[in-house]
């Protein structure tokens, strides 16, 4: 079954790029021209000669041509040169920010993860108590946009209460990167804000939808043979809890698009050093190789988690470990 | 019906939506000022709520509740035209994906869990991107580019459905009947599918407008088309939430429309669920948990726990 | 009826025939069955019944209630609460003995899975028990017990075979993992050794090879599951295993097979049984006796043989009737018209009394109460029955078999 998802998710990362080569074509009026009409005057003719290549513009190769060469370029690790930072190339560019998101978005899902999940479990065996009444702000906050909550999170515990710095990774004013406690220990507190927006966003959805689905796994008879097996409520809960977990894990694969997303969004509210105010820059300054790069590099991680997320699944439930 | 509206969800989530709406249609013509002009040209500064202007005004004085008003239209028109286009879509893909099946349904399924995995707002970004901020879509054109990416959920809920709906004796005995497979699906199939159709709506019409908001906060769509993104977009730019004079009225009212909007729909989509389905409803199973208190029962029914009314254990012989 | 109802009771005449000694000459002869013997075993009782002798009953009574594990007396369940409560269970009295196998019949929708899970306080909500108690074994009021208190009595003393296997055991445990749970939470003394090794054990008593033990659900048959379920019900050695309709999920042919190690293993480890079922063709081949529900009451209750055989109430003559016979001359098959009564919308008086072919003014205005009958040995829920009336001879038949030679009755109106 993993076999046939990886070939899936092969399929996806094809048509993703495939995409990304089509689209500037498709544009009504060829933006790649404008592009290269602006920057003309600045750079060097081997930098136009790549661009016109990675766009196709007057080139003697047909269509088919360019995408084999497009294909080639990619495999090669080749993003193109970004046009704001010139003569940087976009993969480099791409690999100083990426670390930064890796660590906010994946510390700060985790935590949503395994928090809304036992907030759920939470709600649903203690229904008719105070959880409840939780749901509704959840739902809330589930519905404002990412970027709003980390707007109110800067006023509320930046401005205001002046507990949480307001942009930045780091300190960048006096600190060096490297692997010494007042580096680290600033970082952590730059992140700390970025990732309790994630966490606030993102977290309803878990709640809610563990809830829902341990309501009706606890109708189930395999539940009322733990309570007639005379066992401790911790087991019964265990029990319930591990197939009701089952969806919500599969369903990950479809949250991780969204928090990915959000969190892209809140980076540009804190000016985090990571991909999401890379990409924001890039369309500020039209910059197009960058913003496809991002592109590209944005759906492959997403792919590569929910392979992860499949392995999970496939290990918390022998039924899928059958269908080779 | 009116089983419905007993429930506090539904009918909390029907009067938020409603008023929404009705903003959507009334609002621009509620607008004291135009969004675009600034009333001054001398003061730089944002100014808090005054008689004049009820939401106080933007940095380079622009009424903010006016941008509110205006924008609010946009936002709402472009999330139920996402909406109401990607619904369209799930339900031709979906249904005819479910009950045609094989090679189709394979082709459909595969294309409908591409798109599901793509992430929707970076291939957004970069397809607005392209199109160039200069071009200046209007609210239904981009509402249909954001239906593109958003359809695939509500298609494979929707396909799910009718394979179960297929093989069952009401759509058998019309196929022996001789009736054309479009008219199958869409008076015997379709109807039994309304509540999912519904939620999925709804669901979409949420996704709109956080998606749209987004790509306007991004400045990808073009910043003079007045939403509740864009002026968020412009708070942020004058760094409104930074400033130790918190200029609240400038971000706190877009965004809180987006959430109350949204909360509205998602209180909507619970309440249909739980009507759906009756286990969800709040108390003791689904026995009221007014009425169980009344009778002495415990307001949380404990599971391999029978309640015994209070009382009965008397008529031992 | 199914043609495995008709071959059961045939297997109920031989299997007397076979203990009685009475030598199977033809097909009449298989007809004339011996004393009711399918109640050895549960003390005297039984053939005190048969044998009509009303000293002996007295000292059942005082033997017998030593030996009650389970003592239900007026249980009223109901599902929801206030005017729109459905009455499942309406007074039911029941008495289940040290190493009994009684069986609890009726349709579905007649209260008695209802029963069984509210005695154990395992009914899921809605169900509220509204009045009546239950006793285990003369000391425990189930009605007022804790959860704790409960716990320590679940599954060391009262385990449940739940009906779809299926759904009943957890999809992602092995079956290892499921027996060690009971084991573990009741025998914390037990080592893992010893755990594996009385998992082994189980597995091995029901015919399953003990490599199972890491399978997973889903990696067995239908009668495996079963098997594995019955397995795990025994494993703490319990006094009363509670079953609901435990085969009904399976064909035919491993019905047979999985209803024959049961006995076996009763017969062996000499635990009581509560049988639900909806099959009386079932019931009355396997249970010492049987209780008869309809509509949320309970309407008969007598030893198998007697209820078998001689059935005082309507709709259990009904039920019968419903089984042709494999010999003897044919007749119109009978079933009982009508369908059973909306729980909301019961019927007055006597709840069967629409369907009911002998009802008469009474019955349509008063609910009969169970009658004691036969010097307390069964009772019936009908006026008939009430000493005033003249009971027509199908319900009058002698509870003891007729001597060799005569027929077998057929059931149905003669």
């Amino acid at each position: 079954m993993i076999t046939r998802r990886m070939a899936f998710y092969i399929a996806t990362a094809i048509v993703a790029i495939t995409i990304n080569f089509f689209i500037p074509r498709l544009m009504p009026g060829n933006p790649a021209l404008a592009v290269l009409g602006r920057v003309q005057a600045n750079e060097s003719p081997q930098a136009i000669a790549a661009l016109e290549v990675q766009y196709g513009v007057q080139t003697k190769t047909g269509l088919w041509g360019q995408y084999v060469q497009y294909w080639s370029h990619l495999l090669h690790g080749n993003l193109g040169i970004s046009l704001s930072a010139y003569p940087e190339s976009v993969g480099s560019l791409i690999r100083a920010a990426l670390p930064w998101t890796v660590g906010l978005v994946g510390i700060a899902t985790v935590i949503s993860f395994l928090l809304g999940t036992l907030l759920g479990v939470a709600a649903a065996w203690r229904r008719g108590t105070w959880l409840d009444g939780l749901l509704p702000t959840m739902a809330f906050f589930q519905a404002a946009p990412y970027f709003f909550v980390a707007i109110l999170a800067v006023a509320l515990f930046s401005t205001k209460l002046g507990w949480f710095p307001p942009n930045s990774g780091y300190d960048t004013t006096t600190l060096n990167p490297g692997l010494n406690w007042p580096f680290i220990s600033s970082v952590l507190d730059h992140a700390a804000l970025p990732a309790v927006t994630i966490v606030l966003a993102s977290i309803a959805g878990w709640i809610i939808g563990m809830r829902n689905m341990m309501i009706t796994t606890m109708d189930e008879d395999y539940v009322l043979l733990a309570q007639a097996k005379g066992l401790p409520s911790q087991r019964v809960i265990s029990y319930a809890a591990r197939n009701a977990l089952l969806p919500s894990v599969a369903g990950f694969s479809l949250a991780i698009g969204f928090i990915v997303s959000g969190a892209l969004l809140t980076e540009i509210v804190f000016s985090y050093p990571g991909v999401g105010y890379l990409l924001f820059s890039a369309i500020g300054s039209d910059d197009y190789p960058l913003l496809q790069g991002i592109f590209l590099i944005i759906t492959l991680a997403v792919l590569l988690a929910n392979l992860a997320a499949d392995f999970v699944y496939a290990f918390l439930d022998p039924r899928t470990r059958q269908e080779a | 019906m009116r089983r419905l509206l007993r429930s506090p969800k539904i009918v909390i989530g029907l009067c938020l939506s409603g008023v929404f709406g009705l903003l959507a249609i009334i609002g621009p013509l509620l607008a004291p000022y135009n969004p675009n002009t600034s009333v001054s040209t001398t003061v730089s500064v944002p100014q808090p709520p005054s008689a004049a202007h009820l939401l106080g005004t933007t940095q380079v004085q622009q009424d903010v509740l006016s941008q509110l008003l205006v924008g609010g239209r946009s936002t709402i028109l472009v999330a139920l035209v996402a909406g109401a286009a990607a619904t369209a879509l799930a339900v031709l893909f979906g249904v005819a994906a479910g009950y045609f099946g094989s090679w189709g349904d394979d082709g459909l399924s595969m294309l409908a869990n591409i798109f599901l995995v793509l992430p929707a707002l970076p291939l957004l970004i970069v397809i607005f991107g392209f199109l160039g901020k200069g071009a200046n879509p209007n609210d239904v054109v981009i509402g249909v580019i954001i239906a593109i990416t958003g359809w695939a959920f509500g298609a494979r809920q929707l396909r799910a459905q009718t394979l179960s709906m297929r093989s069952r004796d009401f759509v058998d005995s019309a196929r022996i009947i001789g009736e054309k497979s479009w008219r199958i699906m869409t008076f015997e199939i379709l109807p039994n599918l309304i509540p999912v159709v519904a939620t999925s709506f709804l669901f979409t019409v949420i996704y709109g407008v956080g998606t749209y908001t987004a790509l306007s906060f991004l400045g990808v769509i073009s910043t003079s088309h007045w939403s509740w993104g864009t002026m968020l977009y412009w708070a942020q730019s004058a760094q409104a939430a930074q400033q130790v004079h918190l200029e609240w009225w400038w971000f706190v009212p877009p965004g809180l429309a987006v959430g109350l909007f949204g909360t509205g729909l998602a209180l909507l989509n619970f309440g249909i669920d739980e009507f759906v389905n009756p286990r969800l409803r709040g108390g003791t199973g689904s026995v009221s948990g007014r009425r169980a208190r009344r009778a002495g029962l415990p307001r949380r029914a404990q599971l391999g726990l029978t309640p015994v009314l209070s009382g009965s254990i008397k008529k031992a012989s | 009826m199914s043609r495995e109802a008709v071959v059961r009771r045939e297997a109920v005449v031989r299997r007397e025939a076979v203990v009685s000694g009475d030598a199977i000459v033809s097909g009449d002869a298989i007809m004339s069955g011996a004393s009711d013997t399918l109640s050895s075993g549960t003390g005297v009782s039984g053939e005190a019944a048969v044998s009509g002798e009303a000293g002996v009953s007295g000292e059942a009574a005082v033997s017998a209630a030593s030996d009650v594990l389970i003592d239900v007396r007026g249980l009223c369940v109901d599902y929801g609460l206030g005017d729109d409560a459905v009455h499942a269970v309406v007074d039911a009295d029941l008495e289940l003995r040290r190493g009994e196998v009684l069986g609890l019949a009726g349709e579905s929708g007649s209260g008695k899975s209802t029963l069984a899970y509210a005695v154990t306080r395992l009914l899921r909500p809605p169900g509220v028990i509204t009045a009546g108690s239950a006793r285990f074994a003369g000391s425990v009021n189930l009605m007022s017990a804790g959860l704790r208190e409960l716990r320590g009595l679940r599954w060391s003393e009262i385990a449940v075979v739940l009906q779809s296997s299926m759904n009943a055991l957890n999809p992602v445990l092995s079956i290892g993992t499921q027996f060690s749970d009971v084991l573990r939470a009741h025998r914390p003394d037990m080592s893992r050794a010893n755990r594996q090794a009385r998992s082994s054990e189980l597995l091995e008593m029901v015919g399953i090879p003990a490599d199972r033990l890491s399978s997973y659900p889903h990696e067995l048959s239908g009668g495996m599951r079963q098997r594995v379920m019955i397995a795990t019900a025994l494993a703490l050695d319990p006094s009363v295993v509670v079953m609901d309709e435990p085969t009904t999920a399976l064909d035919v042919v491993t019905q047979r097979e999985i209803l024959e190690e049961l006995m076996a293993l009763r017969d062996r480890l000499g635990f009581a049984v509560l049988f639900i079922s909806h099959d009386l063709s079932l019931l009355a081949e396997i249970a010492d006796s049987i209780a008869v529900m309809y509509a949320g009451r309970l309407v008969e209750r007598a030893t198998a043989g007697a209820i078998f055989r001689a059935p005082r109430h309507p709709y259990s003559l009904g039920l019968l009737s419903s089984f042709p016979a494999l010999h003897g001359p044919r007749r119109a098959m009978e079933g009982i018209p009508g369908s059973p009564p909306d729980l909301r919308n019961m019927p007055s008086g006597c709840s069967f009394h629409p369907r009911c072919g002998y009802a008469f003014d009474r019955c349509r205005t008063d609910p009969p109460p169970l009658l004691d009958l036969e010097a307390g040995t069964r009772a019936a829920a009908c006026w008939l029955q009430d000493g005033h009336m003249t009971v027509p001879a199908e319900l009058a038949r002698p509870a003891q078999a007729p001597a060799a030679g005569e027929p077998e009755p057929t059931g149905g109106r003669s």
